[in-house]
Order: C-alpha cells, then structure tokens, then sequence
C-alpha cells in the first residue's frame, strides 16, 4: 500500500498503542503513559488522535473525521485522505455510517451507537494543569483522587462573575473517580458523554498519554449543589436546517455587521436540510 | 504514652550526616493545650515538629496520634493517602511565611474555602457563608472575600492562614513561628487573636518559636531544646520564671526588656 504498512504507524507501535489503550479502558478517565510517535503533522493538529485511530483501525472500518463539527475543514480533510491514503479504508461524513470518528473540539449531534468509537484529539489531557503546575503533584492529587482545587477554581468564578465560566473543556468526573479533562468540546456537549453507547477514547500526542471512558460509564460535569451545571447554547435557530437545539457557530457574512449562526456539526445541518427538501 | 495524650513523641532521633538535628527526643501534645518548642536557631525545634507531623521520617523513634475515636496511629507508619486526609481533617499547619500556604491568586474567600472543598463540601453558599463567618473570627472585614491576597498586609496574610487552617475545625494545629517577621504592634493584635481562638475552640497547638515572649503569653507547657536535645520541659511560666538548666537561664536572661 505504496510503501507504508497499513495505518502507517508500525506494528510493534500499534500494539504498544492498544495496551495502553486496554489499560486506559480499564481505568475510566485515567491517564495512561504512552510512547508518542513523531507523525507527519506537527503537534497540536491531532497527532494523538491519529496513533489512536490508526491503532483501532481494521480494514472493514469506515472513518469520519471532524473538525469543529465540520467534515470539510482543513484538519478533518487532510486526516481523512491521511488514512485512506496509508490504510485504504472507506470514509465518510456521514456520522450514522461511520463505524470510527475522530474528533476535534466537538461530539457529533447524531447520538453515537455501541458499534462505533470515537477518537477525541487532545491538547492538554491534566485538567488540573492550569492550577496546579507541577505534574507530580497532580498525579498525587489523582491517584488520591483529591479534587477540591478544581472546585476552587469553580468557587473564583461565581464569586467573581457570577457563575462558572467554563465554556469549553468542562472538567468532569469519570465513573466518580477520576477527574478529567473532556478535551476542548464545548461545555454543551458535555452531557453527551454521560452513558454514551460508543466506546470513548483520547489521546495527546505531545503531551503522551491516552485515557478513555468504557461505553455507559457515569461523566458528570463539576458543580455545586446551588450552582448546578447549566447548558449554554446561542439563542438562535440554525438559519440553514432551522434547528433550535443544536450547537451553533456564528459566521460573519460581510463587512457590515452580517452575521448568521448556523449547526457546527455539518452532517447533521445537511442531513436535516435534505430531510426537509425530501 | 499518656492515656489522654493526643500526640506523643518517643525516642526521636534523626541526623543529617554528622549532625544529631534531633538526639533522643520525647514530647507529649494533650487536647487543646498550647505546648511551645523554645531553642535558638538550628537547635532542631522545626525538625521536631516536621518528624511530629509526619513530614520528616526520622531514624528512629514513633510518633503516635490518638484519633477522635481513640484508636492510636503510628504517624510515620501511616499510609500516604490516610496521613493527607489527617492533614487536611484532624490536623492544621501555619507557617511562618503565609505566602507557602496560601494561593495567591485565588480570593480570600476561595483560600479559607479550599479545605471545606477539599473534604467534599459541594454547597456554594455554605462554603461562602463559612468562609465569611472565618474572616470575621480573624478580624479581616467581610467585603474583602473576593480580594486577593496580595492585596493583604503582612499581619492580614497570617491572619488569613489562620482562617483558612481553623475553618474545618482541626483538634491539632503546627505553629511555626506565626509570629515571625511582624512588627510588633501587630505581633501582639495576631498574639492575642491565636490566644482568644485556641482557648475558644479547644484546639492543641504545638508551636514552634524562638521568641520566649511569645511562648509565655500563649503556652501552658514548654519544651526548650538545645542541639537536637530537650533540655528542660514543664509549665511555661515553672520554666521560665525558674529557669533550672543553665541553657534555659541563658535563654531566659538574653530577652531585653523594653
């Protein structure tokens, strides 16, 4: 397959992958240490994601990549023909076909079944690396599941603005134990990772380390008992399919003030639309 | 050790290289005392209290806590996760420089809060109304919740750890020369408030201080050490007042009268 065994990374790699990977299911929300390998993008475009997906990958799989919610942006199309390039597996954009999804920064509209998986691409997988700056000292604080500092930070915000500021990257407890760092999705979706049916898996790349959450494992947001976590969404329907509960980006159309907010997640917004055109 | 004795210390040695830091010591901490360690400077006294909070292992010797159900700990034998939760429960620690113990950038409020949170308080509001009701038992207005501490004054700082190690109410709290580095006006108002608190709240304290003046206002017992040695130990104003080792005299006769 000119020249790359299948899914690019070597076999060796992919089983030292799928250990970790093994050990990261088993401990829900844990933070295995992995052997990142150097891939042919740079850090920060999902070089993580990518050695997971390529280490699940089997060749009756079809791939779906997102960006953003977008199947037609820059990163989702360049992993896309990444793997159909170096596995020759079948992809699409459409989530209910799509038997792996890898992701950045958002989790599809579609609730996700049992047979699929999806790949979160993670920047920075501590949750409490903003706070506590040593890494030794949070590995203590997860292995004696610790966790009052985050809550500290949740405290700052309300006394501060009124309430919890959090929009992206909300963090959560997995199968209440441990503390972790959903990725950069927004705090909207959040709620979907609660008891998803679909095997949950993240990797960094540069920052080494895989964690996953088991299919219909417990994800509950922080918060506190009169502060409970609340939703946030634009107040707005989507101008293209008219969907009043999906999450929105807002596009700026010209240079006088033109905006309009339409579905992050694309599929969804064309599914919807040749649904109503049908 | 003493059937009512909170804390006990026996036989503690621990050297570094060739210098004995502590050199067969014993100490006893009973409930809600004040026990005050005297010495000058390298004579082991914070090494003692670092060995009887369990954050230095010595060579020899235990160290025992007798826990709110009276069932003993060997200190040092503990498992780390059961001496943290001590720590952040039972036991309390004040340092000499707030700053160690404070988070700088996280409000008054969110500080004194930190360890209610920390044992699993999830309640916004009880979290704030605590944490206010704390300033207040130290003397720093209500409207300065939300400020931070490096908006603090010096005595402010310490009167703010304070707060933030007395909020979940500890049986034991480690004092290591609160008072250091404050001038003395405010040195007394900071003497006065620790007083008024552990007698209010019933707490033991073992404090650690070169200042003989500031262990005769808050100690009932005191414990002067010389190079890794206890040389003299009893009721602080027994000692001080009729001072028998010639160390302790020494000691004792150096304060300068204002």
């Amino acid at each position: 397959m000119n020249g790359y065994n299948f899914a690019y990374l070597d076999e060796q790699t992919k089983r030292m992958i799928r250990r970790a990977l093994l050990k990261a299911v088993a401990i829900p929300g844990y933070q295995v240490p992995f052997g990142s390998r150097e891939m042919p993008l740079p850090y920060g475009w999902g070089t993580g994601g990518i050695q997971v997906t390529a280490s699940i990958l089997g060749r009756a799989d079809v791939l779906k990549v997102i960006d953003q919610g977008a199947d037609d942006t820059t990163n989702a199309v360049s992993i896309r023909r990444f793997f159909a390039r170096t596995a020759g597996v079948a992809t699409t954009t459409h989530t209910a076909e799509a038997s792996v999804i890898q992701t950045r920064h958002r989790i599809p509209e579609a609730p996700l079944r049992t047979d699929q998986i999806i790949v979160y691409q993670v920047p920075q997988p501590e949750p409490l690396s903003k706070l506590e700056p040593s890494r030794a000292e949070t590995r203590r604080m997860h292995a004696l599941a610790e966790y009052g500092l985050m809550h500290v930070k949740l405290y700052e915000d309300i006394a501060r603005i009124g309430a919890v500021t959090i929009s992206y990257d909300y963090p959560v407890m997995v199968n209440g134990r441990h503390l972790m760092s959903p990725s950069p999705i927004p705090a909207f979706d959040t709620p979907k990772m609660d008891g998803m049916a679909a095997l949950q898996l993240f990797g960094a790349g540069r920052e080494k380390r895989i964690y996953a959450i088991p299919p219909y494992t417990s994800v509950k947001p922080l918060d506190f008992e009169d502060h409970p976590f609340r939703l946030t969404r634009a107040p707005h329907a989507c101008t293209l399919c008219g969907a009043a509960d999906s999450y929105l980006d807002e596009v700026v159309t010209d240079d006088r003030g033109g905006r309009m907010f339409v579905c992050s997640d694309s599929d969804f917004c064309e599914t919807r639309q040749s649904g109503a055109a049908a | 050790m003493s059937l009512d004795a909170l804390l006990s210390a026996q036989g503690l040695r621990l050297s570094y290289g060739r210098i004995a830091a502590l050199d067969g010591v014993d100490a006893e901490v009973f409930p809600g005392e004040v026990l005050a360690v005297v010495g000058e400077s390298g004579s082991g006294k914070t090494t003692l209290l670092n060995a009887l909070a369990g954050a230095v292992r010595p060579d020899a010797g235990v160290v025992s806590y007798r826990d709110r159900d009276g069932a003993l700990h060997d200190v040092h034998r503990m498992s780390a996760p059961a001496l943290r939760a001590l720590h952040r429960s039972d036991w309390g620690t004040v340092h000499q420089d707030p700053r160690q113990s404070l988070r700088m950038a996280v409000s008054a409020g969110g500080n004194v809060g930190e360890r209610l949170m920390t044992q699993g308080a999830r309640h916004y509001g009880d979290i704030r109304a605590a944490a206010i009701d704390w300033l207040r038992q130290v003397e720093i207005a209500a409207d300065r919740v939300d400020d931070l501490p490096r908006t603090f004054s010096g005595g402010m700082l310490q009167r703010l750890q304070i707060a933030r190690t007395l909020v979940t109410q500890p049986r034991l709290v480690f004092m290591d020369e609160p008072t250091g580095g404050l001038d003395v006006s405010v040195q007394a108002r900071l003497l006065d408030l620790i007083r008024d608190l552990v007698a209010r709240l019933g707490v033991a304290v073992v404090l650690v201080t070169h200042d003989i003046a500031v262990a005769r206002l808050l100690a009932g017992r005191i414990v002067v050490m010389r190079a890794g040695q206890v040389v003299e130990t009893g009721l602080t104003d027994q000692v001080l007042d009729d001072p028998q080792h010639p160390y302790t005299q020494l000691l004792v006769s150096s304060v300068l009268h204002a």
